[in-house]
């Protein structure tokens, strides 16, 4: 089975990464992770945006969990904190939505509107 | 919830907000009792008597936003309908804890599902906490605790998507080398 010791190399090309970039400001993505998340399919989300996160070598942002937001029916949904503190939170999410995120919202700085919380309850 | 590992995921998210620093996550295989035993142990605010009595009620919650709260009822039932168990056990500022053991060749077993998906986000999720993982069989065992993780970081977030990924495929290993042989859908593979 796997040691301790293959983390050691992560760890130093993980802190080669880190010493290249701006590591103060990082942008927090929080996924909403209760019953009514996880039944919606909120894990294969999490788990989207940490893969699209490493393939794109991205050391500025943290995905995280949170529980119950109150609008299960929105679920999976999470929140997109960017460092300046602006919140953006997308709905109905999937992997490929997660992963579109990533390239357009984090790597970009252009949130997508179309997924948010806000463009849903204009339409109703 | 359509298997255990998202069960356990939901269970888990139950200890984090009861503010558990140290949660201990434990699954068990006994090939000849024909048991598979998962448990969450935390040391987070605990429960009441009063309310630990009524925690596998579907209308038992702390949720100030709805009035239901499905996770424990549905994993009870999960459990039960193999012919299985479910036990939780409370002490009010000390902790909780909880098992489900599923009978392992009923036919209404829900199968494990992506444990190791389960597990690498949990700990990558929610790195402030202690998280220890004991995953045990007949066959073999493997244990790993974020603490050790987090001393060979060095400083590097555990949180860290590379890191992630390595969680991914350590427990993708010790799944297939601990379960495999025991439980068809781990023998099998996906």
């Amino acid at each position: 089975m796997k040691s301790l010791k293959d983390l050691e190399e992560i760890r130093e090309r993980a802190k080669q990464e880190l010493s290249m970039r701006e590591t103060a400001n990082k942008t927090r993505i929080i996924v909403g992770m209760a019953t009514c998340g996880i039944a919606a399919g909120a894990r294969p989300v999490m788990a989207a945006f940490n893969q699209e996160l490493q393939t794109r070598s991205i050391q500025t942002a943290t995905v995280s969990m949170t529980g119950c937001v109150g609008v299960c029916r929105y679920e999976p949904m999470c929140d997109v904190v960017d460092p300046d503190g602006s919140k953006t939170t997308y709905i109905r999410l999937d992997a490929e939505k997660a992963r579109r995120i990533v390239a357009e919202h984090i790597v970009n700085g252009k949130p997508i509107v179309a997924f948010t919380i806000g463009a849903a309850e204009k339409i109703g | 919830m359509k298997d255990c590992s998202l069960h356990l995921m939901d269970i888990a998210q139950n200890s984090t907000t009861a503010g558990a620093s140290h949660i201990v996550i434990t699954m068990e295989a006994d090939k000849n009792a024909q048991m598979f035993t998962m448990s969450v142990t935390d040391d987070g605010c605990g429960m009441e008597d009063a309310f630990l009595q009524s925690v596998t009620d579907p209308f038992t919650t702390t949720r100030t936003t709805r009035k239901v709260g499905l996770g424990i009822p549905l994993l009870k039932l999960s459990a039960e309908m193999t012919g299985g168990f479910f036990r939780i056990s409370s002490e009010k500022g000390k902790g909780t804890s909880l098992s489900a053991g599923f009978v392992i060749h009923s036919i209404d077993r829900i199968p494990v599902g992506d444990m190791p998906e389960t597990l690498s986000s949990l700990i990558s999720g929610w790195p402030e906490i202690d998280w220890t993982v004991h995953l045990k069989s007949t066959i073999d065992s493997f244990s790993i605790s974020t603490a050790e993780i987090t001393a060979v970081l060095d400083g590097v977030p555990i949180g860290n998507p590379a890191v992630a990924g390595w969680l991914n495929e350590t427990f993708t290993e010790a799944m297939k080398t601990i379960y495999g042989g025991i439980l068809d859908e781990i023998t099998e593979g996906p």
